[in-house]
């Protein structure tokens, strides 16, 4: 979907393709993670790189340890009971991946 | 104003500031007293966001349109392709183009805030950053974009782009037909600033009109 890498990553857990899900928790503070793809299935779409964590960025801290960032796709069929759309559509986010776990796959090809 | 309480004049406001905006100068008086920036930095980083718009991206995309080697310069590296354009996009933030065929079509929205290509596009449009349109496009993006006109079909498929974090998206909208004649100039007239945002399509005999 995406070109690939745009920064360099390191130690990344996932690779494209690979399956997961969403951390479904409360955190305060400056997170990233829309409240409405926690718990939800998806899949790796790109590895985009490792950036300073916003987490830590947002209160002066230095971002450090970098996280990697994944564009991670999604079925809207899986993200809203009622979608009305094509069961195809599809909603992508960036993701840092302390906001994901890994979940047996579908076997799928996804964008 | 003319009591300011410090040692430099300020320009009378032509109009009275709403409490907003009171606030906001209020603000900026306090960082320029603090020293973490200068009125001089302020200006020029305000002279620096009112001098983008979306032309920028819409010279992209016509270049796109009418340089296939171009295209694939901005879809695998913006930022680069910008530059090439005379566009400055450097900075913290990266900026991906996501391309529209005739099976997909692609929109923009940033749920948690506002986040946008400005520094390609400049400020983004206010629907884009109500309530209304950030939590309706990523559930039903079909009647959203219905809304703004776009009646997209039923076997294209849409895909909704989320940017909540370090990337900022554009599209790269489909030539429309027709449009074999003209020249670059030209095809930028057609390419308005939802077409970017993906909740309008370029349109043969537009022009230069954007609502």
């Amino acid at each position: 979907m995406v070109g690939g890498v745009i920064r360099p990553a390191t130690d990344t857990r996932f690779v494209p393709g690979d399956a997961v899900r969403v951390r479904d928790v409360e955190e305060e503070g400056h997170v990233r993670t829309p409240d409405y793809a926690k718990g939800k299935p998806g899949w790796i779409s790109t590895v985009l790189g490792s950036f300073p964590n916003p987490e830590s960025l947002a209160y002066g801290g230095d971002g450090l340890p970098k996280r990697p960032l994944y564009k991670v796709g999604f079925l809207q069929t899986d993200l809203w009971e009622d979608y009305d759309g094509s069961p195809e559509d599809v909603l992508f986010i960036d993701l840092y991946e302390h906001w994901l776990e890994p979940i047996e796959s579908a076997g799928e090809e996804r964008l | 104003m003319s009591n300011s309480g410090h040692d430099h004049p300020h320009e009378e406001p032509r109009y009275e500031r709403s409490p907003w905006a009171a606030r906001i100068r209020a603000v900026e008086e306090l960082l320029v007293e603090q020293g973490v920036f200068t009125d001089e930095e302020l200006k020029s980083q305000i002279a620096y966001m009112e001098a983008r718009s979306y032309e920028n991206g819409a010279r992209l995309v016509a270049r796109a349109w009418v340089d296939p080697a171009f295209k694939e310069r901005l879809l695998s590296d913006t930022k680069a392709a910008a530059a090439e354009l005379g566009v400055d996009a450097s900075g913290p933030v990266e900026f991906v183009t996501v391309e529209n065929t005739d099976e997909l079509h692609n929109v923009i929205v940033c749920t948690l805030c506002s986040c946008y290509p400005r520094a390609i596009l400049g400020r983004p449009p206010d629907w884009y950053k109500s309530f209304a349109y950030r939590s309706r496009v990523v559930a039903e993006p079909r009647e959203v974009l219905l809304e703004f006109g776009l009646d997209i079909p039923a076997d294209k498929l849409i895909a909704v782009h989320d940017s909540s974090a370090d990337l900022r998206y554009l599209v790269l909208p489909e030539r429309p037909g027709g449009t074999e004649a003209m020249d670059e100039g030209e095809l930028a007239t057609l390419v308005t600033r939802d077409s970017l945002i993906g909740t309008d399509v370029p349109r043969a005999g537009q022009g230069v009109g954007q609502a």
